[in-house]
């Protein structure tokens, strides 16, 4: 072993390049706020810019985990943003009617009636998906644009303020010094990948994604696990929708959760889960989109002006693409980065190759197995 | 004797992939007016070799001589335009879009920009009419069988250059395993045009698994073998023995052995029964009996219905009359979880379409069916799985024998056998094999026959699908015949059986 193999071996790991992009981008802000990598603990708070980036990107990760199992069975999601606002709008105007708006049962049971909601948006886009056979793109689309009617319909169109301190909590809340909404996030992800890791869900959902018709001839209940993905993407995006609207304590049907359905595709694809579907992974998803929230912070830092500020934004996510693409790297970079094939040392070939030839008489015998 | 100057000479060619040396300096020269076959066993580095001389992977060292001037293709059209067409085993055509479209995709005749729909279709309509096909040129392509569209796929690339006389017109034709999907008189069909390109001066670099073909048609012959160069014969001096033995490295006695195995007599009760199972467009009502342990052959031209009648016992497809009993309880065969719970278990012929996942490993590929049938909730223990994975890499010699490495660059005879050991861990009682040695070398064809044969002795039935009949006389206690989507008879095996009274029964499609 090497230290080439070793750094070859480190750069060909899936969450390196979005590791990199997010070590940069966050090396960035040093020169414009030098203490930028510095946590201070502030009446038992601890605050900080890195603090920030995880509490103001929590809503998206959340998203984006979800978005990343509909991405793998080869589908995709566009009414997470909508099912964030039903959700926040539903939670908020049943706290708005209570009498006692901190009373922990009525939180509890508005927070039960946004992700039901959530639930049954997810449950529509998985039925229209896997039984109607409708795709994708448009099966969701319906509700990106209708759900946002909807959440206007049960906020009367009008942004509902609340003042309920449990439900701040969520979304704005602090617990052992950090916010909570870091704990909510930290175990969904526990949760999405015990569930897909632990169990066989992330194989079939792999599978289904892969070859979806290899995966029905081999008895794969593909259309039990593409609603099971299409509803588990919902309900991250309703605990984000309880989330953005805690922290604001606010329902906006019109505002909240906008265009994130955007963001989480890209956090899922620099995470460097296709498009195409098959292959995920939940870390490099969590990296994306923390790529993204830092790169917003980013903005604002240093100063780029409001007027530019997409922009920016699409010139650096040009780059981050770009530096996914092996083809680039190997053409750009040369071959230290690249996959050229020709530049690896080659092991399991030329020792496998004089036992070639053995299959004719050795495998007769051990045909016997079965 | 002067031997006429090569039109390609490939000198010292080197290619290596992450982890694997598939070509180690191999030459090879291909002479104008000659058919030549490029042999050796899957992985040996054919396909390999084809690719690296049209274009499509790069060199890793080596030269590459085309009409005495040395030439570098970057890519595939960079070939094609210095006059070496390709066709692959696997037609790689667009489905959707028109027979003339496919044919000339890429280098449509335009004028001030915009494509001369009407020129290109009489133009595909006189290439067809010129090869001696009966083609509609503006049907789309899908509405072809398999077959057909390889036939597309041969003119596609003979029109090369064609077109408007400014290409160089095709000084070399490859043709990657053309024959692996077409019948006996389509294949005549090919052979017939390869002769008449090859008297019209076009050298000819031919891959096929089938060695009577080689015989049939070749001139000369290159043998690789582990990505090394072996020799290079003229076909008249060496005989398929020989040639076999250059393949494999050694003597292979287990094809002979293969001919004199007797047939096991030990079949058991009833299996599975079919009753006036069958499906409009797909194949007629027919009745079919699967003993216990018996093996059960379908014989038949392509398109006579071998495939619809073995995913009708799947579920693959739907049957709209007739029913099924497995084991004496009815199955109502309206998925393939229905059959698979019954324990049918069924290779597909198509084993990248319908079996494989390309982007999972060995490992997941292989697990597949038996944690789709235990459900997402119940993962197979991580101990129990590798063990029984490496149980069935040793077993089926499935190489390389990595468990990790990605299925999709697995040759055709290794990845035939990862779909097999997916359905042996299932412990089938019923296996269906749909084509199981298409596209597979010699000695893989033989380990899959061999095991067909220990499978039906320990008792498992087996309903074995294959287009060359030798193989299916030679495993089967039942021949099932079919003709135009119909099960026209049922043969029981016995001396007085051959494969010409089997090809009297397609014909006459009556039972004698």
């Amino acid at each position: 072993m090497t230290t080439t193999s070793r750094w070859r071996a480190l750069t060909h790991h899936h969450l390196f390049w979005p590791l990199a992009v997010l070590v940069v981008l966050l090396l960035v802000n040093v020169p414009f706020t030098p203490d930028f990598f510095s946590i201070k603990m502030t009446n038992g708070h601890l605050y900080g810019s890195l603090v920030s980036i995880v509490l103001f990107g929590s809503p998206l990760i959340l998203v984006a985990v979800g978005m990343t199992l509909v991405i793998a069975t080869g589908g995709i999601d566009l009414s997470v943003g909508a099912v964030v606002a039903i959700t926040g709008a539903l939670a908020c105007s049943y706290i708005s009617d209570q009498a006692d708006q901190s009373a922990l049962s009525g939180v509890l049971l508005a927070m039960g009636l946004g992700l039901l909601a959530a639930v049954v948006c997810g449950l529509w886009n998985g039925f229209l998906v896997a039984r109607m056979g409708i795709q994708p793109i448009i099966a969701t689309l319906i509700i990106m644009v209708a759900g946002r009617g909807v959440a206007q319909l049960i906020t009367d169109g009008q942004i509902i303020t609340i003042n309920s301190s449990p439900y701040k909590l969520i979304g704005g809340g602090y617990w052992l010094t950090l916010p909570f909404s870091i704990f909510v996030v930290a175990l969904v992800v526990a949760v999405t990948v015990g569930l897909t890791r632990r169990t066989a869900l992330g194989l079939l959902v792999e599978s289904v994604g892969g070859n979806a018709e290899a995966s029905r001839l081999v008895g794969i209940r593909s259309r039990r696990i593409k609603i099971m993905v299409y509803v588990f993407c919902a309900l991250c995006a309703g605990i984000a929708g309880l989330m953005i609207s805690s922290n604001t304590s606010a329902a906006d049907g019109n505002n909240a959760g906008l265009w994130i359905e955007l963001d989480a595709i890209l956090a899922v694809v620099i995470g460097g889960t296709s498009l195409l579907g098959g292959r995920f992974s939940i870390g490099g998803t969590v990296v994306g989109a923390l790529v993204i929230q830092t790169l917003t912070t980013t903005i604002y830092t240093i100063g780029v002006p409001t007027q530019t500020n997409l922009v920016f934004k699409a010139v650096v996510v040009i780059v981050v693409c770009l530096l996914q693409s092996p083809k680039f790297r190997a053409k750009v970079l040369g071959g230290r980065f690249g996959t050229k094939p020709g530049a690896n040392g080659g092991t399991g070939r030329p020792a496998a190759a004089p036992a070639k030839t053995a299959p004719a008489t050795e495998a007769a015998p051990k045909m016997e197995v079965s | 004797m002067a031997e006429p100057r090569p039109v390609l000479e490939m000198t010292g060619i080197v290619k290596g992939f992450p982890g694997v040396r598939a070509l180690s300096g191999v030459d090879f020269r291909l002479f104008p007016g000659e058919i030549h076959a490029l042999m050796g066993e899957n992985g040996a580095g054919k396909s390999t070799l084809i690719k690296v001389l049209t274009g499509v992977y790069s060199l890793d060292g080596g030269t590459i001589t085309l009409d005495g001037k040395s030439v570098l293709f970057g890519s595939p059209l960079q070939a094609q335009q210095a006059g070496i067409s390709t066709v692959y085993q696997e037609v790689n055509l667009c489905p959707n879009l028109s027979v003339a479209e496919n044919i000339f995709i890429g280098r449509e005749p335009t004028r001030a920009g915009r494509i001369q729909w009407k020129r290109m279709r009489q133009d595909a309509a006189q290439l067809v009419d010129r090869l001696g096909l009966d083609i509609d040129v503006t049907a789309p392509l899908s509405s072809y069988p398999l077959a057909v569209q390889q036939l597309v796929a041969i003119v596609r690339s003979v029109g090369t250059g064609d077109s408007d006389g400014e290409g160089s017109g095709t000084k070399v034709l490859v043709l990657d395993e053309p024959t692996s999907s077409l019948d006996r008189g389509e294949v005549l069909e090919l052979f017939r045009l390869m002769r008449q390109l090859r008297d019209e001066g076009v050298a000819i670099l031919f891959v096929s698994h089938f060695l009577d073909q080689i015989y049939e048609i070749c001139d000369r012959m290159t043998v690789l073998r582990n990505g090394t160069l072996v020799g290079e014969h003229m076909v008249s001096e060496l005989d398929q023995v020989g040639l076999i033995q250059l393949m494999i490295g050694k003597a292979l006695d287990q094809l002979d052995e293969l001919h004199e195995h007797q047939l096991h007599a030990d079949v058991g009760e009833t299996l599975l029964k079919a009753d006036g199972l069958g499906r409009t467009g797909g194949i007629a009502p027919f009745d079919l009996e699967i003993k216990k342990g018996e093996v059960v052959g379908l014989a038949g031209l392509l398109g006579s219905g071998r495939t619809e009648l073995a995913r009708l016992l799947f579920g693959a497809d739907q049957p709209d009359s007739g029913k099924v009993t497995i084991g004496g309880k009815q199955v109502s065969m309206s998925a393939p979880n229905d059959a698979i719970g019954a324990g049918v278990a069924f290779c597909s012929e198509n084993r990248k379409t319908e079996g494989l996942v390309p982007d999972l490993t060995v490992r997941e590929n292989i697990i597949l069916a038996l944690q789709a049938a235990r459900g997402w909730t119940r993962p197979i223990p991580a101990s129990q799985r590798d063990e029984l994975v490496a149980k069935y890499i040793k077993a089926l010699d499935i190489r390389p024998a990595n468990p990790e490495a990605r299925v999709g660059q697995l040759s055709g005879g290794n990845q035939q056998k990862v779909l097999l050991a997916r359905w042996l861990i299932t412990q089938p009682k019923l296996l269906i094999l749909d084509e199981p040695t298409r596209g597979i070398d010699v000695g893989a064809k033989a380990e899959i026959q061999k095991l067909v044969v220990s499978l039906s002795e320990d008792g498992m039935s087996v309903l074995y699908i294959a287009a060359e009949l030798e193989e299916v006389l030679r495993l089967s206690h039942t021949i099932g015949v079919l003709r135009d989507r119909r099960l026209v008879a049922q043969l029981t095996n016995g001396p007085e059986i051959t494969t010409s009274r089997i090809l009297e029964t397609i014909a006459s499609g009556e039972h004698q």
